[in-house]
């Protein structure tokens, strides 16, 4: 990096004037990111009398009836292990099949191979929300229709096409030599995958299990249609529930809001570089 | 036994013994078929179907005469549908405009921002992304209960810092409510284009740069003759997913105004129009796959023929680094 002659030159403004605006406009949009945010979380605090009154006051921290309320006498916490299910499920099926799919299309030659890759890649265009009736019809017909199944099948597939692409452009990358010298040991194909390159793919399962969790974890439309049973709901959709059942109780909802955006904010918060390389991997090639 | 060569089952000599060689294949056949057969059935086969049922009456879930493209016909000529679907199309149109100045703009200006490396980047950097990984559901309703009329923050904060003539029913009025869910959009979104655009940037030589800074003093010149031609493969990326995201939209309009669009259609789009006739409401409870398919299909074609053929001439422009 050759940062001297980035700054030894003076520009429009001059270089510290233009750093200076673009410091201002950087802080005035964390403000403006993090102030709706702050204004959610401190008004889950709050009575509803003291949100209309003083709705940007610091409020007392250890009041926390609304959250008791949200996690005992609402659902949430069946939506909250719902949405655990389904999208660890969804994951876990599109890891593995996308892992199978990428591991054959990269590391063997075979007729059509290309085709198949191909294949996988024309779903990363499809707005699979557009084929909702015909999925409908489908899921009715093998009966898994409001159950948690349809939710999982459709977020595998939804999945796979940018997890093929990922894991078969990362496996490609891998050296040959540590699977020969495995080959000549006699090992099986199988024994291979399992104990030579799978683990050599953990970055890649990293960022496509990543790009894939937070669209899948945030959903709302699949269970929308799929979903009819109250308990089955997940997280998202069941909050339209239980903000319909609270609807004047704005400290409780804003609680409930807090909570619901907790476990992903943390986990983003904690592992925000893999977030970013992740949400940003098909665009960033 | 020989140990088979290294290169798959293509490049393995013909004298391979054929048990090895079908254990491959075999192999081979047990890695692709379940991932294939996941995407054909619950991705390949309900496009196609989609498809096919648009040619259809449907009674309920029955399917009942195929009757050609009088779906088609309703939905785009025949009166009420037809107003409601160009209606909602303008306004699909208007909220692609809105959010390409808003907030591919303003992504494109953070992350040059960010791109300067100055002190506190890494914090920016992750507060712009934060509402990106939000539900759009828990942001929907954040930003309902600010919009309220009398209690929301958005007028409490206008009548603290005296603005209170500024203070309107966002959500309730047909001048301010589309513009108030773009503006909410734009606020969720805007750290995916700015971290995009930011990984472009980072992308470029610092010898290109070092070059053209010599060239010419004035950054603005730089930034549209050098900087913005080199970044063109992120510009892509961020025109195209902004446009399939502005016609697919669906979630924010449905938590924040409902799914009739209010008020009076302002905020109808065809993602909430393709709903409410695929699955009803309570106003118009009456359910219609047919009519349901044929938008459907009519936004698939209409998003697929524009993003391929903008993706072709984007990438007619970039330039190999």
């Amino acid at each position: 990096m050759s940062m001297e002659s980035r700054y030894d030159k003076p520009g429009l403004l001059g270089t510290y004037g233009r750093d200076g605006l673009m410091q201002i406009i950087l802080i005035a949009n964390t403000v403006l990111m993090l102030f709706p945010i702050a204004i959610m979380v401190m008004s889950g605090f709050k009575s509803n009398i003291e949100i209309f009154q003083d709705p940007f006051s610091i409020p007392d921290f250890t009041n926390v009836t609304n959250f008791v309320a949200m996690a005992t006498e609402t659902a949430f916490m069946r939506y909250l292990l719902n949405s655990v299910l389904v999208t660890g499920a969804s994951i876990f099926l599109l890891l593995t099949l996308g892992l199978m799919a990428a591991y054959a299309i990269a590391r063997y030659e075979f007729w059509g191979s290309s085709f198949l890759l191909l294949f996988f890649m024309a779903g990363l265009m499809v707005p699979l929300k557009l084929a909702i009736i015909p999925l409908f019809i489908l899921f009715r017909d093998m009966g898994i229709l409001n159950t948690h199944w349809a939710l999982i099948a459709v977020y595998t597939a939804m999945g796979l096409p940018s997890t093929v692409f990922i894991m078969t452009g990362f496996i490609r990358t891998l050296p040959r030599e540590l699977e020969d010298a495995a080959r000549m040991d006699g090992a099986s194909e199988f024994r291979i995958m399992v104990s030579v390159m799978i683990p050599l793919c953990r970055p890649a399962m990293v960022i496509a299990g990543i790009y894939n969790l937070v669209p899948i974890w945030n959903d709302f439309f699949f269970p929308l249609v799929f979903i009819q049973n109250d308990a089955l709901k997940t997280l998202p959709q069941g909050m339209t529930s239980f903000i319909g059942e609270y609807a004047t109780d704005w400290g409780v909802m804003f609680a409930g809001l807090t909570l619901a955006a907790a476990p992903i904010t943390i986990i983003y918060i904690v592992l925000s570089k893999q977030f970013i390389n992740g949400m940003t991997a098909g665009a960033v090639k | 036994m020989p140990a088979p060569t290294s290169n798959g089952i293509s490049r393995t000599p013909a004298r391979t013994p054929r048990l090895r060689v079908s254990g491959r294949g075999l192999w081979i056949t047990f890695l692709l078929v379940p991932p294939v057969v996941v995407m054909a059935l619950f991705v390949i086969y309900p496009i196609f179907s989609a498809l096919a049922y648009a040619f259809y009456d449907w009674q309920g879930l029955a399917r009942g005469d195929f009757v050609g493209f009088a779906n088609f016909e309703k939905v785009l000529f025949q009166q009420p549908f037809a107003a409601t679907t160009w209606n909602a199309f303008k306004n699909n149109i208007f909220v692609f405009f809105a959010l390409m100045i808003i907030q591919n703009g303003l992504g494109f200006i953070l992350a040059y921002a960010l791109w300067r490396d100055l002190p506190g980047a890494r914090f920016h950097r992750i507060a712009v992304f934060l509402p990106v990984v939000l539900s759009t559901v828990i942001i929907g309703y954040v930003w309902k209960l600010f919009f309220h009329p009398i209690f929301g923050a958005v007028n409490q904060l206008l009548k603290a810092v005296g603005l209170g003539s500024l203070a309107t029913p966002w959500l309730g009025d047909a001048d301010t409510a589309l513009n108030a869910l773009i503006f909410v959009n734009a606020w969720a979104w805007v750290g995916f284009p700015t971290l995009v655009f930011l990984a472009g940037l980072q992308r470029i030589p610092s010898e290109i740069l070092d070059a053209a800074r010599m060239e010419t003093d004035s950054e603005l010149t730089l930034i549209r003759r050098v900087i913005w031609p080199l970044i063109a493969p992120s510009a892509t990326v961020c025109f195209v997913l902004l446009f399939i995201g502005s016609f697919n939209w669906f979630e924010l309009p449905y938590i924040m105004v409902g799914l009739d669009g209010s008020p009076y259609g302002n905020t109808d789009v065809l993602g909430l129009y393709f709903y409410r006739t695929a699955f009803g409401n309570q106003s118009a409870g009456i359910q219609d796959f047919g009519m349901g398919s044929a938008l459907a299909v009519l936004m698939f074609l209409f998003i697929a023929v524009v993003a391929t053929s903008w993706t072709i001439y984007l990438r007619k422009r970039e330039i190999e680094v």
